[in-house]
């Protein structure tokens, strides 16, 4: 825009749920702000760290039994299948928009030059390691550390 | 809606100084609006504006960066060298094409 105002530096994604619905939206905003050329950092925490997890992340799914918006019955949305069928759905729609796959984005996210991080409490809680992560992963921290690196910029929890 | 003069041409820009009509463009304005945005146009960048325009006239959409990596072949890291600090705005500003209106 043409308003003179002043840019946003810096942001810092904290990813905490493990399905589509929870993991895009920040996904999307890290690399949207990269596109701006907004510094960006995101951090993994709890079920977020599937995201990462090189086994898990294959295994994302759209959540059908506790989403009303979904428009499915919670009775409809335990049937086995539904989830992954939703989740089908949702990522060829995704796709249409040019929005990858997990595994693609966070390519694309780490190549735009956004630091991913995940979160140590979260890793310990779940028994992973470093290992366990995609290698696009720059580092495990605690909360203060990440307080450290998301300084002077804003934090937006996901 | 306002006219600008890019290398020696009346142009019809917006207000961020896209190009309203991408058959106005050519390689000397792709220049000048390069020097705009503080870069010197090299090879790999005409390889980028290129395909942009070409995708473009084909499609009739502005690819996004993951088109430009998938069916460009351009590494995502080499976009953000080329075009720093906004590559998809810059790349499809310097290509003639309008502002591209998607979120990834």
């Amino acid at each position: 825009m043409a308003v003179d105002k002043e840019k946003l530096g810096k942001v810092s994604i904290i990813i905490s749920r493990g399905t589509v619905e929870g993991i895009y939206p920040g996904l999307i905003m890290a690399n949207g702000a990269r596109m701006e050329g907004i510094e960006a950092n995101i951090f993994f925490t709890f079920f977020g760290l599937h995201a990462i997890h090189k086994k898990k992340m294959k295994k994302i799914r759209v959540d059908t039994v506790g989403n009303p918006a979904l428009g499915i019955p919670p009775i409809i949305g335990i049937i086995p299948g539904m989830s992954a069928m939703v989740t089908r759905m949702m990522l060829k729609e995704m796709d249409k928009l040019d929005i990858p796959p997990v595994d693609e984005f966070l390519e694309m996210i780490a190549a735009a030059g956004a630091n991913i991080y995940a979160c140590k409490a979260a890793m310990d809680m779940f028994h992973f390691t470093k290992e366990d992560l995609i290698d696009e992963v720059a580092d495990v921290l605690t909360v203060g550390q990440f307080y450290e690196i998301a300084a002077g910029g804003a934090i937006i929890f996901t | 809606m306002a006219t600008k003069t890019i290398a020696g041409k009346s142009i019809e820009v917006d207000a961020e100084g896209f190009l309203l009509n991408p058959d106005d463009w050519n390689e000397a304005i792709a220049e000048a609006l390069a020097r705009e945005e503080g870069i010197e146009l090299t090879e790999e960048h005409w390889k980028v504006i290129r395909f942009m325009r070409q995708d473009f006239k084909e499609r009739g959409q502005i690819p996004t960066i993951r088109r430009i990596k998938n069916a460009g072949g351009i590494p995502v890291q080499d976009l953000y060298r080329l075009f720093p600090d906004g590559p998809a705005k810059k790349a499809a500003k310097i290509a003639g094409l309008g502002k591209p209106q998607g979120c990834v």
